[in-house]
C-alpha cells in the first residue's frame, strides 16, 4: 500500500498527460463523431520529434511547437485520405498510423529509442523533478502535476474559445449533423480535415510531454493511445457526466478520466501485484465493457418494452 | 429566378437497376414565384430537388440561381442561395446543439467562418423576436438542445434557419410528411406567412392534392422524370383534386393513378 502512495504523483502526472491525449481524441471522437485511429502513430510521432529536437539543441518550447506541428501534419494526412480518396475514417487512421512507425524511426535516425540525458537538458517535465522537488531541491512549479496542469488548462481554455467561435461551431455541427452542416453552406469535409488536424496536434503535444517525462522516447510508444484515450473519454463521462454538462467541463472531465484510469493501474500493480504485461488485456476488455453499457441498455429497454406490449 | 435547362439523372447507370430519374427536365421559376410540385413515387420530384441543392451532380443540362450557373458547385457553395426544409425533421438540424447555436449557424449561411464569436447578445435577441413568429413558445428555451424538441417543432425551426438569411431560393421537399395532421397544418400556416412576408421564391414538394391547390401560385406535376402539368394563375385558383386526377391520367397515359398521389 505504501508503493502505492508513494507511487501516486507520478500516476497522477502521467494520467494528465495522457489526458492531454485524450482531449485530443475526444475532438474526433465526440466532437466530429469521427473515430480517429492516427493517434497511435501521431503520439510517438510528437515525442520523436520533441527529442531529437532537443537533443538536437532546441529549446523545449520550440521542440514541443515542433512536435505540434508535426502531429498536425499526421491528421492533415489522415483527413486527405478519407476526404479527398474516400477511404473510411478508420482505414485512414490505420494506414497512417502504419506509415508512421516507418517515419518515427527515420525522426529517431533509424534507431528504436533515444534517452535524452536529464543534466543536460532543460526539459518542462520529467520524473527526476518529481524528485527533486519532494526532496526540496526545485521550485514547486516544476513539479510535473503542476506543469502538466498548466498545460492542460490552457489546452482547455484554447480549445473552449475556439469552439464558441464560428469555425468552431460550424466543426461542432458537421460533427452533429452533416446534413444540415451543408445544407448551412459548411465546408464539411474541410471541417473534419480541420478537427482532424486539431486533435492531432494535440495528440503529439501529450507524446512530446511523456517523451520528455520519460526522459525517452520508443518507437512502441504511442500503442494502444486510442483505447487509452478512449478508456479516459468514457471514465469521465460516466463519473462526472450528471454534473459537468459545459464544454470546458467536460473537457476537464477528460483529463480526470485519464488521471482516474492511471490511479487504476497503478494501484493494479502495486497492491493487486498483476504482471504489468497484462495491463493492455485488462484496459481493452474495460472499454469494451464500457462501450457495451449503452448498447445493453437499450437492448434492455427494448425487451422490457415488448413485455409491455404483450401484457 | 431558378432555370433548369434541359437535365438529365440517371441512378446506377449501366446496371439492371438502372432509373432515369431526370429526363431532359426543363424548369423556369420566376423571382417570388411559389410553385407546389406534386407526382407519384419515383416520378423525380425529390431527384429535382437534389439536383437544385447539390446533393447530386448532373448528366446533362444546366442549373442557374438568379442567373448563376451552379451546376457544378458543390452543395455548401450552393447553399449560399439556397433554404431547406427535409421530409425528415431529423435532417435539417443539429440535435446535440442548442436552438440558439442552431440558428447562429443558418444566419452565417454563406458567409466565410471566422474566429469570432459563434453567437452575439444581440443575435439571441434577435432569435427571440423572430421563434415568436412559429408561435410555439421556443422563444423562451432559446438554450434548449434541439434534440428535445418535436418532429413539429423542429420542422418549424429548419424552415426558420433556411429563411433567416433570405435565400434566393426555398426548398421544402416534402417537409410536413412526417408530421401528423394537426402539426403539418401549422407547419404550412407557418411556411405561408414567412413565404409572403419575404415574397420567396419557393419550391414546394408535396403528396398532398389539397395542399398542392392551397398553397403557392403555381402546380407542376412531373411524371417519369419530366414535367406534364404546368398550371398557374386563375387556372390553378380554380383547380380541384378531380381535374388534377384527370390531368395525370392524361399525361401519364394511363388510368392508373399512383394510390399515394391519391391518398396524400
Amino acid at each position: 500500500m505504501t508503493s502505492f502512495i508513494n507511487a501516486l504523483p507520478g500516476a497522477i502526472s502521467q494520467g494528465m498527460i495522457w489526458g492531454i491525449m485524450a482531449i485530443g481524441l475526444y475532438i474526433t471522437y465526440r466532437v466530429l463523431e469521427v473515430s480517429d485511429l492516427t493517434v497511435d502513430g501521431s503520439f510517438c510521432t510528437g515525442g520523436c520529434v520533441c527529442v531529437t529536437m532537443i537533443v538536437g539543441g532546441c529549446n523545449v518550447w520550440v521542440a514541443m511547437l515542433g512536435a505540434i506541428l508535426a502531429g498536425m501534419v499526421t491528421g492533415l494526412v489522415t483527413g486527405f485520405f478519407h476526404t479527398k480518396c474516400g477511404i473510411p475514417a478508420i482505414l485512414a487512421g490505420i494506414l497512417t498510423q502504419l506509415g508512421l512507425w516507418s517515419v518515427n524511426l527515420a525522426i529517431l535516425g533509424m534507431k528504436a529509442n533515444q534517452a535524452i540525458n536529464i543534466n543536460n537538458y532543460k526539459l518542462l517535465v520529467s520524473l527526476r523533478y518529481l524528485q527533486d522537488v519532494s526532496k526540496g531541491t526545485r521550485p514547486f512549479y516544476n513539479h510535473p502535476i503542476f506543469a502538466v496542469g498548466m498545460v492542460t488548462v490552457v489546452v482547455i481554455a484554447i480549445l473552449y474559445w475556439f469552439f464558441g467561435t464560428e469555425l468552431g461551431a460550424s466543426i461542432r455541427a458537421t460533427g452533429a449533423n452533416q446534413n444540415m452542416a451543408r445544407a448551412q453552406g459548411i465546408n464539411t469535409s474541410r471541417n473534419i480535415v480541420f478537427g482532424l488536424v486539431l486533435a492531432n496536434g494535440l495528440v503529439a503535444l501529450a507524446g512530446a510531454l511523456l517523451s520528455q517525462y520519460n526522459s525517452f522516447v520508443e518507437i512502441n510508444m504511442g500503442r494502444g493511445a486510442i483505447v487509452i484515450g478512449l478508456a479516459s473519454i468514457i471514465i469521465g463521462e460516466s463519473v462526472f457526466g450528471n454534473l459537468f454538462r459545459n464544454f470546458a467541463l467536460k473537457l476537464l472531465s477528460v483529463s480526470f478520466g485519464s488521471i482516474i484510469y492511471y490511479i487504476v493501474i497503478q494501484f493494479v500493480i502495486s497492491v493487486l501485484k498483476i504482471d504489468s504485461n497484462y495491463l493492455k488485456l485488462l484496459s481493452a476488455v474495460i472499454v469494451a465493457i464500457f462501450l457495451s453499457i449503452p448498447y445493453w441498455k437499450q437492448n434492455l429497454r427494448v425487451k422490457t418494452g415488448k413485455e409491455k406490449n404483450h401484457a | 429566378m431558378l432555370k433548369i435547362e434541359n437535365v438529365f439523372k440517371t441512378f446506377n447507370a449501366g446496371t439492371v437497376n438502372e432509373k432515369k430519374a431526370l429526363q431532359g427536365l426543363n424548369l423556369h421559376l420566376k423571382p417570388g414565384e411559389f410553385v407546389t410540385v406534386i407526382g407519384g413515387n419515383g416520378a423525380g420530384k425529390s431527384t429535382m430537388l437534389n439536383c437544385v441543392a447539390g446533393v447530386f451532380g448532373v448528366e446533362a443540362g444546366r442549373i442557374l440561381i438568379d442567373d448563376v450557373d451552379v451546376t457544378h458547385l458543390p452543395e455548401y457553395k450552393r447553399a449560399k442561395y439556397i433554404g431547406r426544409v427535409f421530409q425528415d425533421p431529423m435532417m435539417g438540424t443539429a440535435a446535440t446543439m442548442q436552438i440558439e447555436e442552431n440558428l447562429a449557424l443558418a444566419a452565417r449561411r454563406g458567409k466565410p467562418r471566422t474566429l469570432r464569436p459563434g453567437i452575439t447578445k444581440e443575435e439571441r435577441e434577435q432569435y427571440r423576436e423572430q421563434l415568436k413568429i412559429l408561435g410555439l413558445g421556443l422563444e423562451n428555451r432559446l438554450t434548449a438542445k434541439v434534440g428535445l424538441l418535436s418532429g413539429g417543432q423542429r420542422q418549424a425551426l429548419t424552415l426558420l434557419m433556411a429563411t433567416l438569411q433570405k435565400p434566393k431560393l426555398l426548398l421544402l421537399d416534402e417537409h410536413t410528411a412526417a408530421l401528423d395532421p394537426k402539426t403539418a397544418a401549422k407547419v404550412l400556416e407557418a411556411t405561408q406567412r414567412i413565404v409572403s412576408k419575404d415574397n420567396l421564391t419557393t419550391m414546394m414538394i408535396t403528396h398532398n392534392m389539397r395542399d398542392a391547390i392551397a398553397y403557392g401560385d403555381r402546380l407542376v406535376m412531373m411524371y417519369d422524370g419530366h414535367i406534364v402539368v404546368d398550371v398557374s394563375g386563375e387556372e390553378k385558383k380554380q383547380l380541384t383534386v378531380e381535374q388534377l386526377l384527370n390531368l395525370f391520367s392524361r399525361a401519364s397515359g394511363s388510368d392508373e393513378v399512383d394510390d399515394k398521389l391519391v391518398l396524400g
